[in-house]
């Protein structure tokens, strides 16, 4: 997930005849339900695409340990923290996996890194909400965690292999964390007025903040037809969003939280949850940079660059000279 | 778009899950050097006791077959097909083969 608004080539999908033989034989071998891999040819807007998904999905995994790094030093006890920290390490497992997967395509991960601090590149608007309480921590892995796997299950079909490979192990790894924040949820939602208080706060936040990471409305969908015909994409934006609203709400009922959508109701007829949407001018803000901590998460990735600059400098200049010594002993 | 020239090497990592099986690549990593290479594998693809032992090479070291040429560098094998078992009609009255 953690992939919005992904850019594809604004020409529309063309049909096999229309396609020039390079075209179609790529074409059929993806609806054959082959994988593209990395010398394979490719056509550029594939590439291209593939690029900016990928990539704006390492960064979402990056910036994603800024919220929860806020309170690894805040944790109510030993154990949490623990946990905390393993989950926050994982988020960078994740981030590397999918920055590998990206340089196949031909980006170099300094470049990444360059568009994502100068804005050519996104990550997920769901980063630039903050993280107040501690029951914050249990929202953003039942929520957030919640909806990325929505997203990520299906994606570990999808048809480039190096992309597919890396969904498949962080989709192993990805069930831990929302379970971890479930748990907290549990232990503050049964705990004492304050803390059930607590928890009710981090859903109402955190809720359509939630919705959101789907991105648009299909019928504001622009880039969706071609990403699904290359299988880059595998359910609509409103498809993922429903099941998830459909899994999550008797999670929270379990809970015995509200969820804050007046208009949430079980229909019948459709066999889904009916709700509200989520503000969608507030999400085409927050993705233009005036989200409540755009500026801050940038600055700490900035910061991060910059002043580890000599740590990248000096250890290759040690492995460069004790591979110059070595050559020299020979 | 091209590796820039202060980036760390790339190296691709192999791990052998449990004693008596192969290496299996897992994926790839940038480092500075070998023993670095080593150490990041470790925390990139073995925090869940994943393998018992990592192996990491220069991407650069690695020569591959090209995905154009599939056909005819397989071609050989594909008129052999009684190299399969299942090429030979065996009577079941002969038993166990």
């Amino acid at each position: 997930m953690y992939a919005q608004m992904v850019k594809s080539t604004g020409t529309g999908v063309k049909s096999l005849d229309e396609m020039d033989p390079r075209e179609r034989a790529f074409q059929e071998r993806i609806d054959a339900g082959e994988k593209i891999e990395p010398k394979d040819w490719m056509p550029e807007e594939y590439r291209k695409t593939l690029i900016r998904q990928i990539g704006q999905h390492a960064h979402s995994e990056i910036v994603g340990q800024l919220p929860e790094g806020n309170w690894i030093t805040r944790a109510p006890t030993l154990e949490r923290k623990a946990i905390l920290l393993a989950k926050v390490q994982d988020e960078a497992g994740h981030g590397l996996y999918l920055y590998c997967a990206a340089e196949t395509l031909g980006v170099s991960r300094d470049e990444m890194t360059r568009m994502l601090l100068d804005g050519r590149m996104k990550y997920s608007s769901i980063f630039n909400y903050p993280t107040l309480t501690w029951a914050d921590m249990g929202a953003v892995g039942w929520l957030v965690d919640g909806a990325a796997i929505m997203n990520q299950v299906p994606l570990q079909r999808t048809s480039y292999g190096p992309y597919s490979r890396a969904m498949i192990r962080i989709c192993k790894e990805e069930s831990f964390h929302q379970r971890q924040g479930f748990d907290i949820m549990m232990k503050m939602a049964n705990g004492t007025a304050a803390q059930k208080k607590m928890a009710q706060d981090a859903l109402n936040r955190f809720w359509y903040p939630a919705l959101m990471m789907f991105g648009p409305s299909d019928k504001d969908s622009v880039h969706s037809a071609q990403s699904m015909a290359w299988k880059i994409k595998m359910n609509t934006n409103d498809e993922l969003r429903q099941k998830f609203v459909d899994q999550t709400v008797p999670q929270a009922e379990y809970l015995g939280l509200t969820v804050p959508d007046d208009k949430l109701a079980w229909n019948e007829e459709r066999g889904h949850y009916d709700f509200s949407e989520p503000d969608w001018d507030e999400f085409y803000d927050v993705l233009k940079g005036n989200g409540p901590c755009n500026r801050e998460r940038l600055a700490a990735r900035q910061k991060a660059w910059d002043d580890n600059q000599w740590v990248r400098d000096g250890l290759l200049a040690h492995a460069q000279k004790r591979e110059a010594m070595k050559v020299a002993a020979e | 778009m091209s590796a820039a020239d202060h980036e760390w090497p790339l190296w691709e990592i192999f791990i052998r899950g449990q004693h008596g099986l192969n290496h299996r690549h897992v994926g790839s990593l940038h480092a500075a050097d070998a023993e670095a290479a080593i150490r990041n594998a470790r925390d990139v693809y073995t925090r869940r006791n994943e393998g018992v032992s990592i192996w990491a090479v220069r991407a650069d070291d690695i020569v591959a077959s090209s995905p154009g040429k599939k056909g005819p560098l397989y071609e050989p094998a594909n008129s052999k097909v009684y190299r399969h078992p299942t090429f030979f009609d065996i009577p079941d009255d002969v038993g166990a083969m």
